[in-house]
């Protein structure tokens, strides 16, 4: 069974047609091609597919592409703005946040979330937002800092963080 | 980039592999899709042992979607799956990518489906009837080896596929002659890898009869090798891309059954194929790691100073011998037990094992974290035995910094190493001294915490060809690496290595710059694509890449170096032995303003009516290296853990490590390898282990079951320190780093438990220490 959905992906209004049973993360990979957006497990624990709807982080593979009808959804294509990184962005290169980088996407839009509600997030604040974020490589030593770092200076330039807490 | 000025080697450069990867913009295996693509689903036995009697493959042909569905006696065409070891008195059988006869673990292909949609597929998958014989299971290593128990591959008539013995030394003097003798039964239990990123394959078959295939690999040329050979391609005819790889950590060092059925079906049907994991799927059907029981008994006289070490164990292989399973705990482990210390007698025998479970092999460390577990907490035991100190029993027994090189009992030829140093360093780092202060502070809280030392040494560098062969690797140890400076200056690098997050553009791109006298930034390295690389890469496991491959990269830079001196001699009408290289120019010595430019000096190469008679034109050059010894890195962590003896809750409270990988390139790549490894082999200490049960069921068979280290269970800042012995085996003085976190941390934290459970009594607990497990392990003693 099709249905036609209309959804807000990076600013773009995109309306298709899709299966009610395909997942939002395979709408957004198959359908839009937007493979920044990744898929590492089957059961909801690695994270690697989190993106932002209507600004809450949300696992892409849990959620059905017709649930997204009518949201606003942000991938990790859509962090940076006219070709300047999103500040978490910045903060995970500077900070040696990322080694293989699959687990990246994910990891900044979780970030991305938490920093909109707690724009100084402790660093254990910081730890327990990611729990549901995976990453095998860097011991989350580095990215709890670059989340650290990016908050600083967001805060640092409150226009942008306006403009980041409204996506 | 950060750094402005040369040399660029030991500058925390920024990596030139993120801009991509923190925009989404990496290309990573299931990104890509051909056009035409159909998939393929795998059907897995759901026993653990069974004769496959009767397969019916009708209703899931006509489902819809469905191209074809074949079982292994469709596709024996495919060959076998590689084990490219060779160890004396090895068994082995033939080892296809789906079982034809009976599978001999949950998970075990026995059929597969291709269809026009992954979901497709996987439906018709379920749709294969397949008629199972069920057999008696055994899943416990040893027990495998008792007579009546189920025997795996009938062709060899028993579980045991190896008995592997090292000795040196007078054993029977040392244990006669010793003081006193502690004894344990050491186990590092069996873990599943956990690459974020799923194993996936696509493979398109091109003109002229030739297949382009990407996938997830450490090690691309082997796939290509072993795909032509199989296949009967010429070797020219198969190119295999590694894109960005998303993790490894061994479980990616695999020629395996999709990478082979996949290659074979798409040149069969003439259509790509592609094929993704699922999580789960991966955790039966991709390689698991450790799984060794090892009893150890360690003799030493009075003053702790250790005379022999006697040790014997049984690995469990799991149901089949996969690429490199019979030498990680044989060669990478027996090899390095004796570690940092002077061990003048040693015994050690491994059987390896065949049972109903999926297949081990390398994981991050591979025998070596097992090794240095051994003993390191048979250090403690000592310790413990003779009332001494943990960092006195080490400093009484370890090699001291005059001794290099220096020959273990076990024959490595350790190239050089201060272990004093880094202990020093580490203990005044964890301020060790004000640890019982600590502990009173903690017991005042009702909790009880303790201390644990690991002094490691690892080995890197695999290998030298010569020391392959004669340990049974069945290729060579080398590493290649091409460097083309264009007539313009730009300069790519190939490099054989195939790194998935190591951060290899960067290094060796400092590498070269500092070759050169330019920046980093006017580097570009490329990597896993055998159509692109130099004949042959080895790839990227066992913390080889920079002592091998950076090393390889480094002389194709000097070769280059030497001739851009040369041209430059002789453009400046200079004798080449009154000229120099520096600075990004050749220069007469005493002269600098008599210089000619790499710039202009490499144009002319091109050029090439000015460069001295004789000489070739052109400014490329390919380097293969072949090491002349293993490298041996080294060093001290030290953790902290509070337990909660109501809860038997362990929390890691502070972690120091000091290490010496000799000179480093990128300190700040170095502290990432560092960290992720650390926690790491945390993980397999408190949280991570793969539970079978009675009937060879994973129990722990998804991410929900399967702890993998969380950012709030370590919610401290891990404390670096290093050293720098500079290695003799190679020009830079590297040694490596990718594996040694998890080699040193999983028996620093369970010293540490042991060291805080000591208060209430108990000696001993097994991996991985959970509350359930601690909690009990208290019980019992008060009982």
């Amino acid at each position: 069974m099709r249905r036609a959905i209309t959804v807000v992906v990076n600013g773009t209004k995109q309306s298709r047609d899709v299966e009610v049973s395909q997942l939002l993360v395979e709408f957004l990979r198959d359908t839009l091609q937007l493979t920044g957006t990744h898929v590492g497990c089957d059961t909801s624990q690695c994270g690697a597919c989190t993106i932002l709807v209507d600004g809450k982080a949300t696992k892409a593979c849990t959620m059905l592409a017709v649930q997204a009808d009518g949201a606003q959804v942000t991938t990790i294509e859509g962090m940076a703005r006219n070709g300047e990184l999103h500040p978490l962005q910045a903060a995970f290169t500077k900070e040696h946040a990322l080694q293989c980088g699959f687990c990246t996407p994910g990891m900044i839009m979780t970030a991305a979330d938490l920093l909109a509600r707690k724009p100084r997030a402790t660093e254990d604040e910081i730890r327990h937002a990611l729990e549901g974020n995976l990453c095998r490589c860097t011991g989350y030593q580095n990215i709890v800092s670059a989340v650290k770092r990016a908050a600083d200076d967001m805060a640092a330039t409150p226009a942008r963080a306006t403009t980041e807490a409204r996506r | 980039m950060t750094a402005t000025q040369t040399p660029y080697i030991g500058q925390r450069v920024q990596r030139k592999e993120d801009p991509k990867l923190i925009r989404g913009e990496g290309t990573y295996t299931d990104d890509v899709t051909p056009a035409g693509t159909v998939y393929m689903a795998l059907v897995r036995s759901p026993h653990a042992h069974a004769r496959i009697r009767k397969i019916d493959t009708s209703r899931a042909k006509r489902a819809p979607g469905v191209v074809t569905v074949l079982t292994g006696a469709d596709t024996a065409a495919t060959g076998p799956l590689p084990c490219f070891i060779t160890l004396p008195d090895l068994k082995t059988t033939k080892h296809f990518p789906l079982a034809s006869d009976k599978a001999r673990y949950a998970g075990d292909g026995v059929a597969v489906v291709v269809a026009d949609s992954r979901r497709a597929a996987r439906s018709a998958a379920a749709l294969v009837d397949v008629e199972y014989e069920p057999l008696p299971v055994v899943t416990d290593a040893r027990a495998a080896t008792k007579p009546g128990a189920p025997i795996l591959h009938d062709d060899i008539g028993t579980n045991v596929a190896y008995v592997y013995p090292v000795k040196g030394g007078d054993i029977d003097k040392a244990f006669r002659e010793a003081d006193v003798v502690v004894k344990h039964t050491v186990k590092n239990q069996r873990l599943i890898p956990n690459a974020i990123e799923p194993r996936s394959i696509v493979v398109r078959p091109d003109e002229g009869g030739a297949l382009t295939i990407w996938t997830t690999t450490q090690i691309p040329h082997f796939v290509q090798l072993i795909t032509s050979l199989n296949l009967g391609l010429s070797q020219n005819k198969v190119r295999v891309i590694a894109p960005e790889v998303g993790g490894g950590f061994g479980s990616k060092l695999n020629v395996y059954a999709e990478e082979l059925l996949a290659a074979w079906l798409a040149k069969t049907l003439g259509k790509p194929v592609k094929w993704t994991e699922e999580r789960r799927e991966g955790y039966l059907a991709t390689i698991h790691g450790r799984d060794i029981v090892e009893d150890v008994e360690l003799a030493a006289k009075k003053d702790g100073t250790i005379t022999g070490l006697r040790i014997r164990g049984t690995a469990n292989l799991g149901a089949y011998l996969q690429a490199f399973t019979p030498v990680i705990e044989t060669v990478l482990h027996i090899f390095i037990v004796p570690g940092a210390y002077r061990i003048p007698a040693f015994d050690c025998e491994i059987v390896g094992v065949h049972t109903n479970t999926t297949p081990t092999d390398a994981y991050r460390g591979a025998g070596r974290p097992e090794a240095t577990y051994l003993i390191e907490t048979s250090m403690n035991l000592l310790a413990r035995e003779l009332g001494m100190d943990q960092a006195e029993i080490r400093r009484k027994n370890f090699v001291p910094k005059d001794a290099f090189p220096y020959t273990t009992i076990t024959t490595l030829a350790y190239d050089s190493g201060n272990y004093d140093g880094t202990l020093d360093r580490a203990l005044a780092m964890a301020d060790y001294a004000g640890f019982p202060k600590r502990r009173d502070e903690a017991k005042a809280r009702g909790k009880l915490r303790g201390i644990g030392l690991s002094s490691y040494v690892e080995i890197c560098g695999l290998a030298p060809s010569k020391a392959n062969h004669a340990l049974g690797v069945g290729w060579g140890g080398y590493e290649s690496a091409r460097i083309r400076v264009h007539p313009t200056g730009a300069v790519q690098v190939w490099t054989g290595t195939s790194p998935h997050g190591q951060g290899h553009e960067t290094s060796w791109s400092q590498i070269v710059a500092d070759a050169f006298g330019i920046s980093p930034d006017d580097v570009e390295v490329r990597h896993g694509d055998t159509l692109e690389a130099p004949g042959m890469g080895v790839g990227t496991f066992g913390s080889r890449s920079l002592a091998v491959g950076g090393v390889a990269v480094h002389k194709a830079a000097e070769k280059l170096r030497e001739k851009i001196r040369l041209i430059g001699a002789h453009m400046l009408e200079a004798s080449p032995d009154d000229v120099v290289f520096e600075g990004g120019k050749v220069h007469v010595k005493g002269v600098p303003e008599r210089a000619k430019a790499f710039g202009e000096i490499v144009f002319q190469s091109y050029l090439a009516f000015n460069i001295p008679d004789g000489m070739e034109p052109g400014m490329d050059s390919t380097v293969y290296y072949d090491p002349s010894n293993f490298t041996f890195p080294f060093g001290t962590h030290i953790a902290e853990v509070e337990i909660d003896p109501d809860t038997g809750t362990t929390q890691v409270v502070s972690y120091s490590a000091c290490d010496d990988c000799g000179v480093q390139i990128n300190p700040m790549i170095v502290e990432g390898q560092l960290h992720g490894g650390i926690v790491q082999g945390i993980g397999q200490a408190l949280y991570e282990g793969a539970v079978y049960d009675e009937n060879g069921q994973l129990v722990s068979g998804s991410m929900m079951e399967y702890d993998v280290p969380k950012a709030a269970d370590l919610p401290i800042r891990i404390q670096l320190d290093h050293t720098t012995t500079p290695s003799p085996v190679n020009p830079l003085g590297v040694k490596g780093i990718g594996e040694a976190g998890t080699i040193a941390s999983t028996p620093a934290v369970v010293n540490a438990a042991l060291d805080a459970l000591a208060a209430v009594g108990v000696t001993h607990i097994d991996m991985p220490l959970t509350p359930e497990r601690v909690w009990a392990a208290i019980q019992g003693v008060k009982r």
